[in-house]
């Protein structure tokens, strides 16, 4: 799934400094990996539910990007003032007039309902932009910096540290604002936050306005290194899904450890076991989490 | 009784159809309608019925769609020792996989997410290994012959399709009226009630999803009987589970003729916007999203809720 990635020919053994790159490379797809993931944290651990078309919202904010850096002119850095409210919006308006209807208070409901939604997005995009694979071209898309030997491509770092800062400022806005403190109380108890005088149902929308922002940033960060296509959405909402449930559903700790193991393990696994066959550890490692410990390895809640 | 009178006249009526029409069109259309419900029926007895729902019931479709090829293929048995074998492992898959997922208390979205995670694996494993052709598929030899399995006709196919469609309705028609029936709904509604009332609930489960997963796979062996072809992709691809709840969401989840009604109605649409939208890819699609969320909107209970009024 990841054509981006050069085929290794498979080592004859590990040698350590090929092994050193492919766990940095790790990392770097790791943190990306994370910021997808807390967003799908954030309504899970909110609203309760699991929001199926995430994947199809990266894949809309991949193309949101790559048509502004098209049409505009716009490196995708500066696409975040742009990318960031905008899938926000969406976001807000997305919980609001669909999801809260349609639910009629049931979780089932909402499971089907974003898958419904994802079907939709995923196919309007084949209907309109075609099932092309689609990239942009920047002056530093091939340019690499060495990092003890191993060369990392300079995107890639870029998206590293880019999401960890979005990390830090999505913890701080959960952490120390008043809507962080409303988003945490309706979280832990939403039949008490609204006797207090929340307004939950707009806190669920700003939740789930903030998960689909996330995806805004990540999508910005991705693009100079990756490319999208109507698809693109369902390889990473697997993994995200893994990432949650690694790390404990509603946790955002566990969402940022989660996602650079992820990251690693796919890389390394990748340069074990070959392309195709690498991604398999990461399902197996999903499968065996939710089997043995669904409520994650830092998760309290089941 | 009334359902099971209803029963008899839908196989009276299609058994014999093909001596009034003769167009292969329509004959097509009539099958591929009985082989959605058959799909839609097999996620139906869990997931309307048994009130788990799966995202990933390729799984046992590409399964059985494997299991047909690969053992006529491979190692030579005729398409009429295969397909029971075929049914059977579909039907193993889903005592392993319910075995797994309920013995560890698996519910709601964690099963939905297990079941995807299952069916992503088989593609991949179905992606890479030359026992199953790869990423190129297998292609079975065109043997023409009720021997075979195969038809030269639409008609041959329509019976085929027919008799399995049935076979999944009378289950269902039985979940509604049998002690069985009774406990999965019991199940369904509340589990903790349920096993405090004495049900084995995770056996009444495992039941269900063994049978769901025979008859899915079931529809994999007739797909590979019927286009003679199948890849990683279109066995174990999403696009084969959303078909399936599709139907039974949109006819109407827990109902005997649920699946069958949305089966009628998502591939009358799809015959309409191929015709209206050309065949751009996607068009239709978008509109079986739209569907399935308009319909939980507004229509809960699906089409089938309409006729049978308030419970």
């Amino acid at each position: 799934m990841k054509s981006d990635e050069k085929a290794y020919p498979p080592p004859a053994m590990l040698d350590p400094a090929i092994l050193f790159a492919s766990v940095l490379n790790g990392l770097t797809t790791g943190a990306v990996y994370a910021l997808i993931a807390l967003g799908l944290t954030l309504i899970y651990g909110v609203l309760h539910i699991i929001n199926f078309a995430h994947g199809a919202a990266l894949m809309m904010a991949l193309y949101g990007v790559y048509f502004l850096h098209e049409k505009l002119g716009l490196d995708p850095y500066v696409s975040l003032p742009i990318m960031v409210p905008a899938m926000f919006v969406a976001g807000y308006a997305l919980y609001r007039g669909v999801i809260a209807r349609a639910s009629h208070g049931k979780d089932e409901n909402i499971l089907l309902i974003t898958l419904g939604l994802s079907i939709m997005l995923e196919n309007a995009a084949l209907y309109f932009f075609k099932s092309d694979t689609l990239t942009i071209d920047t002056a530093y898309t091939l340019s690499t910096v060495n990092i003890f030997g191993a060369m990392i491509a300079v995107p890639k770092m870029v998206a590293f540290f880019g999401a960890l800062a979005t990390t830090a400022v999505l913890l701080l806005v959960i952490g120390k604002t008043s809507l962080g403190r409303a988003i945490r109380a309706c979280a832990k108890e939403r039949q008490g936050a609204r006797l207090v005088g929340i307004n939950v149902d707009h806190v669920f929308a700003m939740s789930f306005g903030i998960g689909l922002a996330c995806l805004g940033a990540a999508a910005c960060f991705l693009l100079p290194a990756y490319y999208v296509n109507p698809q693109v959405g369902n390889g990473f909402v697997l993994i995200a899904f893994t990432i949650v449930v690694l790390g404990g559903m509603g946790s955002f700790v566990g969402a940022l450890i989660g996602g650079f193991l992820i990251g690693v393990v796919e890389s390394v696994g990748g340069l074990l076991l070959g392309e195709s066959l690498g991604q398999i550890g990461i399902f197996v490692i999903f499968i065996i989490v939710l089997l043995f410990r669904p409520q994650g390895l830092f998760g309290a809640r089941a | 009784m009334r359902s099971l009178a209803s029963i008899a006249v839908l196989v009276l009526a299609v058994g014999l159809l093909p001596l009034f029409v003769s167009s292969g069109v329509t004959l097509g259309f009539v099958t591929m309608v009985l082989y959605a419900t058959l799909l839609g029926q097999a996620w139906n007895i869990l997931g309307g019925f048994g009130g788990q729902f799966s995202f990933g019931h390729a799984v046992f479709f590409g399964t059985g769609a494997y299991a047909m090829a690969v053992l006529q293929m491979r190692f030579g048995l005729n398409a009429w020792a295969a397909l029971p074998c075929a049914i059977a492992l579909g039907g193993v898959a889903g005592t392993l996989l319910g075995a797994l997922s309920f013995r560890y208390g698996l519910r709601g979205s964690y099963f939905a997410l297990v079941t995807l995670a299952f069916a992503e694996v088989f593609r991949i494993l179905a992606n890479t290994f030359d026992f199953t052709g790869a990423g190129v598929g297998l292609q079975l030899p065109l043997q023409e012959g009720a021997a075979q399995l195969q038809f030269a006709t639409e008609t041959g196919y329509l019976y085929l399709a027919l008799a399995l469609a049935t076979v999944s309705l009378l289950f269902a028609w039985w979940l509604k009226h049998s002690r069985y029936g009774a406990w999965l709904a019991a199940v369904r509604d509340n589990e903790d009630s349920a096993a405090a009332l004495g049900v084995n609930a995770f056996r009444v489960k495992l039941v269900a999803i063994t049978v769901s997963g025979a008859l899915m796979a079931a529809g994999g062996a007739f797909y590979v009987q019927k286009f003679h072809y199948i890849d990683p992709h279109l066995a174990y691809g999403a696009p084969i589970s959303v078909e399936a709840l599709l139907s039974a969401i949109i006819g109407g989840m827990g109902t005997v003729f649920g699946p069958l009604l949305g089966a009628v109605v998502l591939h009358g649409l799809g015959e309409l916007t191929r015709n209206s939208l050309s065949s751009t890819p996607g068009a239709s699609l978008v509109i079986y999203g739209a569907l399935l969320v308009l319909i939980i909107m507004f229509m809960p209970r699906g089409i089938a809720g309409l006729f049978e009024g308030k419970r």
